[in-house]
């Protein structure tokens, strides 16, 4: 859509894979939290499963209160990585394809029984290290990309759009300092 | 809890599948894809949140108005609002750095895991010591605000 609208050099260098796969799953994750809500009228997110799912093996009250929603969140989680196995089996594998769809290079592609699946390049250290304080931080500030950015933006709430400003700007900031300092991937 | 529909969890389950598939398409649940984001080399990921913030704010703003109660629950429709406290800049920032050094959030790290990165094992144990090492932390805290010193 968007290449008859700005020079096309410029959307090349804005939008190298398009934007097509881009906006197309962001519409199903936005189908995939309405379909959610409007059946229950929860907005979830992501990030509370891993507390949730601590009171599990914890008796700290901080995890004990969300063993009212621990399972299902189990099974969210579960959906989660499922229908990414179904991308993997359809698109991933070259089973389907679509002119909405861009491959794309990054990482390496490796075969198991015929389904095509994809491994990151990014180094251990920055994805575990990097883990530890997504953990932190998302518990701290009360979400994450998908409860304040999808759900909290959608709610037109004020302490996710300054949540999601929050970090999205350090996160930039940062990605910005690694980069510059040589790390890759 | 008992009293759940019997629907209740297929329609999760279903949500969760559509939300995985779109983080697998978009590929969002590629660390290298938010990585080249965050570095300004490819801005399509914009689409992502912005495309999935449209659907649901549209969601959140009609359904209300339609319908009074949740059919699978009975709960009123509400919309995702959490109180403004200097916590959510705090935690805003380390997830920042961490979100940044690593180019994955927790929904795109299960997807990852769907598209067959096991090597996202890494950061998805590292979700779990951090939201471990802070609710152990605010806790403890919190019991020894509201209990005299030495009641554990």
């Amino acid at each position: 859509m968007g290449a008859e609208l700005i020079a096309p050099a410029l959307y090349e260098t804005l939008f190298p894979a398009g934007i097509s796969r881009y906006a197309v799953g962001g519409l199903l994750v936005g189908l995939g939290a309405v379909v959610i809500y409007i059946g229950t009228g929860i907005p979830a997110g992501a990030s509370t499963f891993l507390e949730s799912t601590l009171s599990y093996v914890s008796e700290e009250s901080r995890f004990q209160r969300y063993v009212g929603s621990r399972d299902w969140r189990v099974v969210f989680t579960l959906g989660i990585v499922g229908g990414a196995v179904i991308y993997a089996l359809a698109f991933q594998s070259g089973l389907v394809s679509s002119g909405l769809y861009e491959s794309g290079t990054t990482g390496q592609l490796y075969d198991v029984g015929g389904l095509t699946l994809w491994l990151t390049g990014v180094q251990p250290w920055r994805l575990f290290l990097g883990g530890v304080l997504v953990g932190i931080g998302t518990r701290i500030g009360k979400g994450c990309t998908s409860g304040h950015g999808v759900c909290g933006v959608g709610s037109a709430s004020k302490t996710s759009i300054v949540g999601v400003i929050t970090f999205l700007a350090v996160a930039i900031g940062t990605a910005q300092v690694v980069m510059a300092l040589g790390v890759s991937p | 809890m008992a009293d759940r529909h019997p629907l209740f969890m297929p329609l999760i389950f279903v949500g969760g599948l559509l939300f995985g598939f779109g983080l697998g398409f978009s590929h969002m649940a590629r660390p290298e894809v938010v990585l080249n984001f965050l570095q300004f080399e490819d801005f399509g990921l914009l689409f992502v949140m912005g495309g999935a913030a449209v659907v649901t704010g549209l969601a959140f703003a009609l359904v209300p108005r339609l319908r009074e109660r949740a059919p699978l629950t009975g709960d009123t429709y509400g919309r995702r609002l959490k109180s403004f406290d200097r916590n959510v800049l705090i935690g805003g920032a380390i997830f920042g750095v961490g979100w940044g050094l690593s180019g994955i959030c927790p929904g795109a790290a299960y997807a990852s895991l769907g598209v067959g990165n096991v090597t996202i094992l890494w950061a998805l144990a590292g979700m779990f010591v951090g939201a471990y090492v802070q609710g152990y932390w605010r806790s403890q805290r919190t019991a020894s605000e509201t209990s005299p010193a030495g009641a554990d």
